[in-house]
């Protein structure tokens, strides 16, 4: 085991972690760890743009912005948080373009802008030009950027280090800690990939950006690594998860293999279309049509399919039609999606329509954190020394539905905001005591794992998690559905104890990593889907057949999902009797719903209509 | 616009095939010697090289080990020789590949083996960072964004698409024999700063870049071009470096 001291470390190297870096290096002794390389990260995958009122190309104002991303999120988003967003916006992308980024250009040089789902001119008349970018890997563009960054500032980083456990000076799950009391966060415990070894970081704040939990999902836009890390060591050490029923699917995944076509393809003039060729999206957004926001292009074309209007010889997917555009147009701005639908399907978007369908994309929920970036443990006091931004985190900007460029804005600005707050409050926190033995519960699950002779394997367990997901808590959920994927995790949970790996050795040992990560996803999965059975009703991403409308009477509070021990009471913060008082009995342990209250400032919540 | 297009060819109309996959293998705590192991697996129409090294790993041999993330080509983590061409396994579709014959799968060359498919990446970030892969200007940052033209934009566009997998370095046959050789990698990062003509840190990468370990080495085998899964004009880059050294124009 070693041991290192640090004032603040990061765990994750994607955009918000890097971002995090950047500020905090400058200011104290900071540590990246990374399960990737930092440039394999899945910020690098990002595609369309970033979106900041800049007015380069047309009027524009961080209002509209914020306006929209409220709406966006059908109303279940923190305004003051969503305020900031848009404000900061304009200064993130300005930082981004000073430290190298190559954005595309206007005629006059400046960063240019391009249409993207729900982004509107004042308040939903038209589409906007609000997304800046960098051809169609801006995502790729940001990463690079800020690593370059990071090398120019000689950040230390620590690559391929699994964080798998979070150390705090109270034990959260059970311990009840009387209002105000402060609790720290004191350290974590990681495992170095290459030589199988436990390494703690102690240190007087801590920043989690570990990204999405994609992989909780068959059909996603996410890479094999996004596994809910982060979200998970918060659940299991008493944390609360935010709005965890509320999942994006975006609408053009590659039919059948789920990797992502951007949304700038619609923004740059692409047009979805049945098997009829008909432009259905005429009739379901009448006003911004293919570029209303995700969670309704994505309900629309899985009705397309459902009412029997899918393309294709099983008719199960829609078509994403390019073929108007001129080819030179679409090298200059699609130039990697075009490549996918050649590589991975043969399809020539110049002359042919691309077949696509909703694949899992984005975690609207996660950590809870305030607007500086530190975590909540409950719905009002926070972890002193912990912070959370990126996709780990629900500040909640993106509320029940994130809108398309919003999120590599969202590591930009929280990522910033969280390294800034992180570096400051290490000048005057202190290390705190760590446990006697922190590593104690990590060793035991590697043990445990690695030493089982035989069991189930791990991807059996885990494929089964991503089909039940697939079929039950996807754009479509009913109770019904959502009981059956829950009672599928239950069992798969139990498996999962006795789930074991064929490699036993200590270098580079991927299989047992895998078999980890899978623990996380259960985790992740059974608590979006308890959230998901007690929301009844339909809002954003969450979609109820058996509960179609918004019910703001009754669910305008981020669910709050506390992993408890069968002893604790029932009854979490922000109880309401009929609503948010759901309790889901597990083996040993117990999931209590609570509430909080969405932050409004200035927008009464309306109809969703585009 | 809403007239009727014809619908695509089906996906998936390849039937599904057996394919065999030669693999390098070599773990240290087993052994010092590396072997190659056979297996089989079905493959279906659109699968790549990386689902069927994940069909072995997770059905057959839980050891087999190499890296993976996104699996569409934009992460870099799993560059590996394939028939003995660099690529990356998650953007080779297995009927490109002749799957008639066992399809050879090494690590790629010129760095450490560490493990199976997996190399150390070390001493290739090593020579990444070696050439200030970041803009460098001097003065007072401007209160908004700098000015560029498109033109200007598009001068280094091409080897702005760089994603560090090592495809095009660990294919080249300077690379194998001297590990000191900056390699295409990290030149191309150079070019991407040295044309961009907000950055004034051209003649500094220049300079480490004329060094008997820089630019000088390359034979022009045009190995990095054909190894690069982005399509960047690697060695077209290496020359356009080699000329603003003599030509200090850029």
């Amino acid at each position: 085991m070693q041991t290192h001291q640090y004032d603040v470390v990061i765990v994750g190297a994607g955009g918000a972690g890097m971002r995090a870096a950047l500020e905090s290096s400058k200011e104290a002794r900071t540590a990246v760890i990374s399960k990737l390389y930092p440039t394999r990260s899945h910020t690098g995958a990002a595609q369309g743009g970033m979106a900041a009122a800049l007015a380069n190309v047309e009027d524009d104002n961080w209002e509209w912005h914020t306006f929209d991303t409220v709406k966006g999120g059908d109303y279940l988003v923190d305004q003051d948080a969503a305020e900031i967003l848009a404000k900061e916006a304009i200064e993130s992308v300005l930082d981004l373009e000073r430290m190298g980024l190559p954005f595309n250009r206007t005629p006059e040089g400046k960063i240019d802008q391009r249409r993207f789902g729900g982004h509107t001119r004042d308040h939903g008349q038209s589409a906007v030009r609000r997304a800046c970018y960098a051809a169609d890997r801006t995502g790729h563009m940001i990463l690079q950027t800020l690593y370059q960054n990071c090398v120019k500032q000689d950040v230390e980083f620590f690559n391929e280090f699994y964080v798998l456990d979070l150390i705090t000076d109270h034990d959260l799950t059970t311990e009840e800690i009387a209002d105000g009391e402060e609790v720290n966060a004191t350290g974590v415990v990681a495992y170095d990939l290459a030589t199988g070894e436990i390494h703690v970081f102690q240190a007087k704040a801590i920043i989690f950006a570990t990204g999405g939990a994609g992989k909780i999902f068959k059909t996603t836009s996410n890479a094999h690594t996004l596994t809910g890390d982060g979200m998970a060591l918060a659940y299991r050490r008493g944390l609360p998860l935010e709005d965890m029923e509320f999942f994006q699917f975006h609408p053009t995944g590659l039919a059948g293999l789920g990797i992502l076509l951007s949304e700038a393809a619609r923004g740059e003039g692409g047009i979805l279309r049945n098997s009829e060729g008909e432009r259905f999206m005429e009739r379901y957004a009448p006003t911004i049509k293919d570029l209303a926001p995700r969670d309704i292009v994505a309900r629309s074309m899985a009705n397309e399919v459902r009412e029997g209007r899918g393309a294709g010889p099983n008719k199960d997917y829609v078509l994403l039609d390019l073929t108007h555009l001129e080819p030179a147009h679409i090298d200059a701005k699609l130039p990697d999606i075009t490549e996918f639908a050649r590589t991975y399907l043969g399809i020539e978007p110049y002359t042919e329509p691309v077949p696509v369908y909703p694949t899992a994309h984005y975690a609207m929920g996660g950590v809870p954190t305030n607007i500086k970036g530190e975590v909540l443990r409950d719905g009002v006091n926070v972890v002193k020394g912990l912070y959370a931004a990126g996709e780990v985190a629900c500040v909640s900007v993106h509320g029940s539905n994130r809108l398309g460029t919003n999120s590599l804005l969202d590591i930009n600005v929280f990522g910033k905001r969280s390294g800034r707050a992180a570096a400051e409050y290490s000048k005057t926190a202190s290390f705190h005591e760590l446990p006697e033995d922190p590593t104690v519960r990590v060793v035991a699950q590697l043990d445990e794992m690695r030493n089982r002779p035989e069991g189930e394997r791990v991807a059996d367990i885990r494929k089964a998690l991503q089909d039940t997901m697939d079929l039950n808590a996807q754009v479509f959920r009913t109770g019904d559905s959502l009981n059956e994927a829950l009672a599928d995790i239950r069992g798969l949970q139990k498996r999962y104890r006795n789930a074991s790996v064929q490699d036993k050795g200590k270098l580079f040992n991927t299989d047992l990593l895998e078999a980890i990560e899978l623990g996380f996803l259960l985790d992740i999965a059974e608590v979006t889907v308890v959230a998901a059975i007690n929301r009844k009703e339909s809002r954003g991403g969450h979609y109820r057949e058996d509960y179609p409308n918004r019910d703001d009477a009754h669910y305008m509070l981020h669910t709050m999902a506390y992993r408890r021990p069968p002893e604790a009471s029932d009854q979490a913060e922000g109880h309401v009797e009929g609503y948010f008082d759901h309790v889901e009995e597990f083996d040993g342990y117990k999931v209590v719903l609570g509430s909080k209250p969405v932050i409004q400032t200035r927008y009464e919540p309306m109809e969703r209509k585009y | 616009m809403t007239a009727t297009l014809d619908a695509p060819a089906p996906s998936g109309a390849i039937a599904s095939f057996e394919v065999t996959l030669r693999i390098r293998r070599f773990n240290p705590e087993v052994s010092d010697e590396a072997t190659w192991q056979d297996f089989t697996v079905e493959a279906h129409g659109t699968d790549r090289v990386l689902d069927a090294l994940h069909k072995i790993k997770w059905d057959e041999d839980g050891s087999l080990t190499f890296r993976r993330s996104c699996a569409h080509g934009v992460c870099g983590s799993d560059a590996m020789r394939i028939n003995g061409r660099n690529r990356l396994a998650c953007k080779t579709l297995l009927k490109d590949v002749n799957p008639d014959k066992p399809i050879i799968v090494e690590p790629i060359k010129g760095l450490p083996v560490v493990k199976d498919l997996v190399v150390d990446m070390e001493p290739f970030f090593a020579s990444y960072r070696e050439i200030m892969p970041f803009l460098i200007t001097s003065g007072n940052e401007p209160s908004k964004e700098r000015y560029q033209s498109p033109e200007d934009r598009a001068r280094f566009d091409d080897t702005t698409k760089c994603i560090l997998c090592a495809a095009c370095t660990s294919s080249c046959p300077v690379f194998w024999t001297d590990g000191q050789y900056f390699g295409p990698a990290a030149i191309v990062n150079a070019h991407r700063f040295i044309f961009d003509s907000r950055d004034e840190g051209g003649s500094q990468r220049l300079e480490i870049l004329n060094d008997k370990e820089g630019v000088w080495r390359c034979r022009t085998t045009f190995n990095c071009t054909e190894a690069c899964p982005r399509g960047i004009e690697v060695t077209k880059a290496i020359q356009e470096v080699k000329r603003a050294m003599i030509t200090r124009a850029f």
